[in-house]
């Protein structure tokens, strides 16, 4: 008996997705021209946000790289892109370019240094990193020294025009990165960090270079972080040190990613989401929001432990064709 | 029974490897010829799993060589000693609980030593998975495997490195009778094409029926190694392993 298989990538759902995901992306390019401006703001901050859960969780998620130290390289960014712009007087958008690809120049180096701890080590080695890079730019003064500097790139623009091309920007960024996301996801690289993320041991007996895996998705979601950076100095208009370098970013985004679903595609995006309408709703209750914000973690980590994503789909589907599919074509009867 | 060469393809000598005050390995020595089956007995906790550990990489050598093909392994990780030919399977089973079986088995056949394209490794792992008797779950997440598949799993994931040292370790135990001979006729055919086999198993007849040598270790030391009549008769496995009234049975 003969059987012959036929392997395919993802679902029938994952056939219509990309033409509701096309959709989705035209509807929100044309969005300027009909949204008032504090809401074109808003969606920037979603979007800076869900590309910050997906870079921390590729790393964390899916490469076992549990790091606090990610601020590094949203400073970078962030203080790269206005150096660039105001600086060298390079075009803004291209700044944001060169901003992320110089924050990932940077990681391969530092991940030669990290890389030497693991576990718990591995995370207060990365945020040391961030408070040395902190303290390495605060002594810089033509990047404006411990008060910050602001980005005078866009001044000669309206602020209708300006905020339009941020958030072109901004949507520009979060499509590469997810696309990144899922062609990564789907590529080599992907099996191998999935394997990982699964079992580290294993995967290292079967032929998988942790180290070099790891080392490629430290590299790959730095660029990320370094384009979210240049994204929040584009649309705050200012650097400053003790911000941009901040550990809360850590903390946003373990938060995030947490209670999305770690270790999943989807499960950043929804937690970063529902990061996004909470803190929108409850800043201004001061203590209650953070409050607020620790309860709900605590409730949805023990209630569903996969996360929201993972509480949704019950791991029977996901959004993006990254899982193989495996169906018989045909069977021959005989000896 | 298959014949192999003269050569010799993998040399441990004088390994050393204690855990705290438990003495695992203490100056184990010998050969694997090219083409060989050999056979591992011994008693519970006696270093069996370690010794395959220490030749896959997992652990490292307190000191002593490891010879693959006239070079050291000991310096190397165990991704690199599988991309020199060296798979194994684990006594208690490490599936990536999350993917499918045919993505377990797709890393497998892609990230071993031989450089293949997307299509190759997944005609490899589609193979390995059937060799193994798990085409019913192609699409299962392993999580969700019953122990016995989860072995199964174990192995059809060893098959896809195409390697030329497998180490298998206790993949005969849990088998019904007429699932062990199936077992025992996959590994006398990768044998027999060439695959050089380093087996730990309690099941003495089914273990003997395959092997060419057999090797019995206790409390780190090897204590005889040879052709398996001989070893089995030998007064010292008898004492600290066979017990006196044992009998090979089966098919042996
Ligand atoms: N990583 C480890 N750390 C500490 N002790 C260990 C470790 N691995 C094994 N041991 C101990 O070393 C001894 C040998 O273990 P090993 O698993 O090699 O035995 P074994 O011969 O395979 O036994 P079994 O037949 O039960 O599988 C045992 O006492 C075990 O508890
Ligand atoms: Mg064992």
């Amino acid at each position: 008996m003969t059987k012959l298989y036929a392997v395919t990538r993802g679902s029938k759902l994952n056939k219509v997705l990309p033409v509701i995901f096309t959709a989705l992306i035209l509807a929100l390019a044309v969005l300027p021209k009909f949204l008032a401006i504090p809401y074109q703001v808003k969606l920037v901050q979603a979007f800076i946000l869900i590309i910050l859960a997906t870079m921390w969780n590729l790393l964390a998620g899916f490469g076992g790289l549990v790091s606090i130290g990610q601020q590094a390289f949203i400073g970078i960014g962030a203080y790269a892109l206005v150096y660039l712009a105001d600086v060298q007087g390079l075009n803004p958008f291209l700044a944001l370019a060169l901003a992320a690809a110089i924050s990932g120049i940077f990681a391969f180096p530092l991940s030669f240094l990290v890389f030497r701890l693991s576990g718990g080590y591995f995370a207060i080695g990365t945020w040391v990193i961030a408070e040395i890079i902190k303290l390495f730019v605060v002594q810089v003064k033509t990047l404006g020294g411990g008060s910050g500097i602001s980005l005078a790139a866009f001044s000669g623009m309206g602020r209708e025009t300006r905020i339009a091309a941020i958030y072109w920007s901004a949507l520009a960024a979060i499509f590469l990165t997810l696309l990144s996301t899922i062609l990564l996801m789907r590529s080599k690289l992907g099996l191998a960090l999935t394997a990982i993320r699964d079992d580290q041991t294993a995967a290292g007996v079967l032929g998988v270079n942790v180290l070099r895996n790891r080392r490629a998705v430290f590299v790959l979601v730095s660029v990320g972080f370094g384009l979210a950076g240049g994204l929040i100095a584009m649309s705050n208009l200012r650097v400053q040190p003790d911000d941009i370098f901040s550990v809360n970013y850590s903390a946003i985004m373990i938060f995030m990613v947490v209670i999305g679903g770690l270790g999943t595609i989807e499960g950043p995006i929804f937690g970063a989401i529902l990061y996004y309408f909470l803190q929108d709703r409850l800043k201004d209750y001061g203590t209650w929001y953070l409050i607020i914000l620790g309860l709900l973690g605590i409730a949805i980590v023990s209630l569903a432990p996969e996360g929201l994503w993972g509480w949704i789909s019950r791991n029977k589907f996901s959004l993006f064709a990254t899982k193989y599919r495996v169906s018989q074509t045909s069977k021959e009867e005989g000896a | 029974m298959a014949t192999h060469s003269n050569e010799n393809l993998l040399s441990i000598s004088q390994i050393h490897k204690r855990f705290g005050r438990v003495v695992v390995a203490d100056g184990i020595t010998f050969d694997v010829k090219k083409g060989e089956a050999l056979g591992i007995v011994g008693p519970n906790g006696a270093g069996k799993s370690t010794l395959l550990n220490l030749i896959n990489g997992n652990e490292p050598l307190d000191s002593g060589d490891i010879i693959f093909q006239n070079e050291s392994l000991n310096s190397l990780a165990p991704a690199e000693r599988n991309h020199k030919g060296i798979a194994r399977t684990f006594q208690i089973p490490k599936p990536f609980a999350d993917m499918t079986v045919f993505e377990n088995v797709l890393v497998g056949s892609t990230f071993q030593g031989k450089r293949v394209n997307h299509k190759q490794a997944s005609e490899i792992a589609l193979e390995s998975i059937s060799r193994a008797g798990l085409e019913a779950f192609f699409n299962t997440p392993a999580g969700k495997l019953r122990l016995l598949d989860r072995k199964r799993l174990e192995l059809a994931r060893a098959l896809a490195c195409q390697p030329q040292v497998l180490l298998l370790d206790e993949i005969a135990g849990g088998l019904t009778d007429s699932e062990l001979p199936i077992l025992l006729e996959i590994i006398r055919e990768l044998n027999a094409s060439g695959v050089t086999i380093i087996w730990i198993e309690h099941i003495v007849h089914a273990l003997v029926s395959v092997v060419h040598r057999l090797m019995c270790i206790a409390g780190g030391e090897l204590i005889a190694i040879g052709k398996p009549e001989e070893v089995l008769e030998n007064s010292k496995v008898i004492e600290l392993y066979l017990g006196s009234d044992f009998e090979v049975g089966g098919v042996a």
